[in-house]
């Protein structure tokens, strides 16, 4: 099916010539054509983009799909439902399955589901140690065959410094990149939230940010010392931003990503004690979350990722301490880019583009991200204009849970088409 | 000056006039505790629902016989026996005690806000009777009544506290109700064993004992766990007690004790000073049920 | 002001209807033995500590008083009659064997009274209870009279006395007082 794309405004990173009002053509799945004032031929579709952006079709660098093994909280079919929404055509997935991500069958088990159930693309992280038991390291020869090209513990950090080195070394080779997560077990055990008067108040046991602090510390000096490229996680307070900024500086090839929350949203949100405040790293203080906005306008920040870690509603509705953490947060996410970013602090529309494709498909070693001729008509079509109020009830994801419940944001996905397919449209 | 409230949840949320309409009514309910018959009929027909999620004896017995004292049917549900404690959710409890129509239901459990979940699930009133490190909003009540009871005024009092703050739900209940009600407090303590921020609350704070304690008029000592020097926070009971054990020695001459009970002899507060003369520990005890049944009365058909 | 008062009683009517209430009690209990006054809070506090004093002239006697509060025992806790406030009660006798003057300014309903006779049984066994009260308005809903009245008025249900004394309103005065509002809604 041929679709034309007509008077959208193109935010294209990558492409500096390629931005602006034009219209793209897309041919069998690919983009045939970008320009001005294109004619839409016999039995082509035609989308009117009038007043909307048109983007690189988004890419997530931090995904729980929960398969296989946790079904019931999300399933390939419906996280990549939700992804589409949320105007993602390409999504990693963290290997914190069961069984975990650690050998080449489970890649290939969730490409085959993917390639099966999803509507858009999936690709996978893998565990950096068996089992993500922390103590031996995976076969990544096999996995780098198989297509992996990025290692991560997630949900746990590899401990034992030891190990993480020698991790870093191997991997290098390949290359695989490492995606840390970086917290100190010690300092973060049986925490609820993040550190401060607000937990004081509450009586929930703190995440002090030197766990997280602490840990990105040891692994940016670990992958200098084994003269690896290091990816940090889904970072939250102004410490670990200042020493990634320090570390690229020096020039080592180390990146980052924030979450939509820890740029939106404080630790007083969780009075009142709502379970979709309970996130890990848990939200942070004012300063912090203005160092995750600074980071992402001045680059040292280059991605945004969404975390996306949704459970089952009989998991959330709980005591706060025996609550899982985690929130669905795909669904959301351009939209408070947008609106947080870019509408409130000014950032530049490309800038927090870029960090949600083209930044990520470097990590992830994809060429994808950007918008040419001849290339995959993966793209969003996103209007600006539209305010809307966040239903979790409406997600396409099986969680629910949400901090953002009953907010405004302005912006929205209208289409989302992967490979030159509609796979969501707003209506 | 009144008390509007559906539930009783901590504290914090109080305004200085709801705590004194509170304590108000409570002095007309400790002249029924010392009647021969202490029993009115006020509750008549109205059921509480004391759900006990953690092992408590004193805060259990007073709530009961408060509830008692009023009429009310009481009917206790502890950890140990119910299905709560074999995993069922918050919100399945909750939906059955609803459906049960309880008018009131007393709240004790280790998970801070839990109350508050409840009280948003449920048509009943909920007490709050302690939830994790969060809030005991009744002995907050009790303690500021037998202080009031003792020095007439709460005002520009100076107040210790002493001990485990960080673990402690009754601290902190005491910190919010003894700032709003006007008395200077400080609390004495090991940094391990004090949250962080808490100067933020607004009250003065000190490592060791030294003459902010002598300064006090009222010394209030909490019950240190005794598991606590598992995890680091402490090197051991005999150091703690040679640091913070309050005897008559370390307070003023004209300063009063109160404690929360049960009390760890020989630990935190010694023998003598416990049961002496210028202890309020058996008056809390009283007070208590005054306070609870104050409060039972107050919330009565709030819908 | 939206209500119109009408006098019922003035001062000196008051005063002459205390004192034959305190020599009737004289005469019905043979005299002031065992004999002790209950007010009920607010104004029956007031018209006990006076037929103290009235009964003090007589007889030369200081008989004891206490002070009773039936919040704690209406029948209507949960309506939209609730009290938050509960006064306090001090009966500082022992009142096994005592003959009770229970003293009231109105007897409407009788529910009151009810709940004071319950209250005083919780604190032990009178002898017997008799009820003084300044005024009758009638529509009784218990099987309860005064043994000792000021005087008896007709009242329409939507009406309301007010008993006035010096010690909160500065004058010693009986009111039937009438909402306006609701007397032009009547129809008047």
């Amino acid at each position: 099916m041929n679709l034309l794309i007509k008077n959208g405004d193109l935010v294209n990173p990558g492409k500096p010539k390629l931005n602006g009002k034009l219209d793209l053509l897309v041919k069998q799945g690919k983009i045939a054509k970008i320009g001005e004032n294109l004619k839409a031929g016999k039995g082509c579709q035609v989308i009117d983009a009038t007043r909307q952006y048109v983007f690189p079709g988004l890419v997530d660098l931090h995904v729980h799909l929960r398969e296989p093994g946790h079904e019931y909280k999300e399933d390939i079919a419906s996280g990549t439902k939700a992804a589409a929404r949320g105007g993602f055509t390409t999504i990693n997935c963290m290997p914190n399955t069961e069984p975990p991500i650690d050998n080449r069958s489970v890649v290939e088990f969730v490409r085959e589901v993917a390639k099966a159930s999803g509507v858009i693309r999936v690709v996978t992280t893998a565990c950096i140690t068996k089992g993500r038991a922390g103590k031996e390291l995976v076969e990544m020869a096999d996995l780098y065959e198989a297509g992996v090209r990025t290692l991560s513990d997630d949900g746990d950090m590899v401990e034992d410094a030891h190990l993480m080195r020698r991790a870093l070394e191997y991997a290098g080779m390949f290359p695989l990149t490492i995606i840390s997560h970086a917290e100190v077990a010690g300092l973060s055990r049986g925490g609820d939230m993040n550190e401060g008067f607000v937990s004081t108040k509450l009586g929930l046991k703190g995440i002090p940010a030197a766990a997280e602090e602490i840990a990105v510390a040891r692994d940016i000096r670990l992958a200098e010392l084994a003269k690896a490229r290091l990816h940090l996680a889904h970072l939250s307070t102004t410490g670990s931003i200042e020493l990634l900024r320090t570390a690229q500086k020096r020039g080592l090839p180390i990146t980052g990503e924030v979450t939509p929350h820890h740029f939106t949203l404080t630790d007083e949100e969780t009075v009142g004690y709502d379970t979709s405040t309970k996130v890990n790293p848990p939200l942070r203080e004012r300063q912090d979350v203005l160092a995750c906005v600074r980071g992402i306008e001045d680059g040292t920040i280059s991605c945004i990722a969404t975390d996306h870690a949704p459970h089952a509603g009989f998991e959330k509705e709980r005591e706060y301490s025996r609550a899982p953490f985690g929130i669905s947060g795909l669904e959301t996410a351009v939209s408070l880019a947008f609106t947080e970013l870019h509408l409130k602090h000014k950032i530049p529309l490309a800038t927090i583009i870029a960090a949600l494709t083209i930044n990520p498909a470097r990590i992830l070693a994809l060429d994808i991200g950007t918008l040419a001729e001849n290339g995959p008509a993966s793209l969003t079509i996103f209007d600006p204009n539209l305010k809307w109020r966040v239903e979790p009830s409406a997600f396409l994801s099986k969680g629910k849970s949400t901090p953002f419940a009953g907010r405004e944001l302005t912006g929205r996905v209208s289409s989302t088409i992967y490979n030159g397919r509609l796979v969501y449209q707003f209506d | 000056m009144s008390f509007t409230r559906k539930d009783l949840l901590g504290i914090e949320e109080l305004s200085a006039g709801e705590i004194q309409s509170l304590l108000v009514a409570a002095v007309s309910f400790k002249e029924i505790i010392e009647r021969n018959v202490k029993k009115v009929p006020t509750l008549r027909g109205k059921t509480i629902i004391n759900l006990f999620l953690e092992p408590s004896t004193r805060t259990r017995i007073s709530f009961e016989l408060a509830g008692k004292y009023l009429s009310a049917d009481v009917i206790n549900i502890s950890a140990g026996g119910s299905s709560v404690s074999k995993g069922e959710s918050l919100l399945d409890t909750a939906k059955t005690l609803e459906a049960m129509k309880a008018d009131y239901l007393v709240v004790r459990t280790p998970f801070a806000g839990a109350p508050l979940y409840l009280a948003k699930m449920v048509k009943s009133a909920v007490i709050n009777a302690g939830d994790g490190a969060h809030e005991h909003p009744t002995q907050a009540l009790l303690d500021l009544f037998t202080i009031q009871e003792k020095f007439q005024q709460i005002r520009s009092l100076k107040v210790a506290i002493i001990g485990d703050i960080s673990h402690s739900r009754v601290a902190r209940s005491n910190i919010w109700g003894l700032l709003k009600l006007g008395a200077e407090v400080t609390l004495i303590a090991p940094p391990t064993l004090l949250p962080i921020d808490i100067e933020k609350m607004g009250v003065k704070v000190r490592f060791k004992i030294d003459d902010e304690l002598k300064k006090a008029d009222l010394v209030y000592v909490l019950r240190l766990q005794r598991e606590r020097q598992r995890g680091g926070l402490l090197p051991g009971l005999r150091e703690y007690a040679r640091l913070y054990g309050i005897n008559s020695s370390r307070i003023s001459k004209k300063a009063m004790v109160m404690h929360p009970g049960p009390l760890n002899q020989g630990i935190e507060i010694d023998d003598e000073l416990a049961y002496g003369p210028r202890s309020l520990v058996t008056d809390q005890v009283t007070n208590g049920l005054a306070v609870r049944m104050a409060v039972l009365y107050l919330l009565v058909g709030k819908k | 002001m939206a209500t119109k008062k009408m006098l019922a009683m003035d001062s000196s009517e008051i005063k002459r209807a205390l004192r034959r209430i305190a020599s009737e009690i004289i005469e019905k209990n043979n005299g002031t033995n065992e004999l002790a006054i209950v007010g009920m809070v607010t104004k029956g506090v007031f018209l006990g500590n006076r037929l103290v004093k009235e009964i003090n002239c007589l007889e030369d006697v200081a008989i004891p008083m206490g002070v009773l509060d039936t919040t704690l025992y209406r029948d209507d806790v949960n309506s939209k009659n609730f009290r938050p406030r509960v006064e306090q009660t001090e009966i500082n006798f022992d009142i096994n064997g005592k003959k009770i003057i229970l003293v009231d300014d109105v007897i409407y309903t009788g529910r009151t009274v009810r709940a004071a006779l319950d209250a005083l049984m919780d604190f032990g066994r009178p002898q017997c209870i008799q009820l003084a009260v300044m005024i009758d308005r009638g529509h009784r809903e218990l099987p309860i009279s005064a043994d000792y009245l000021g005087k008896l008025i007709e009242t329409r249900k939507d009406e309301q006395v007010l008993v006035a004394v010096k010690e909160i309103e500065k004058e010693d005065m009986v009111y039937i007082v009438k909402d306006k509002k609701k007397s032009v809604k009547d129809g008047k």
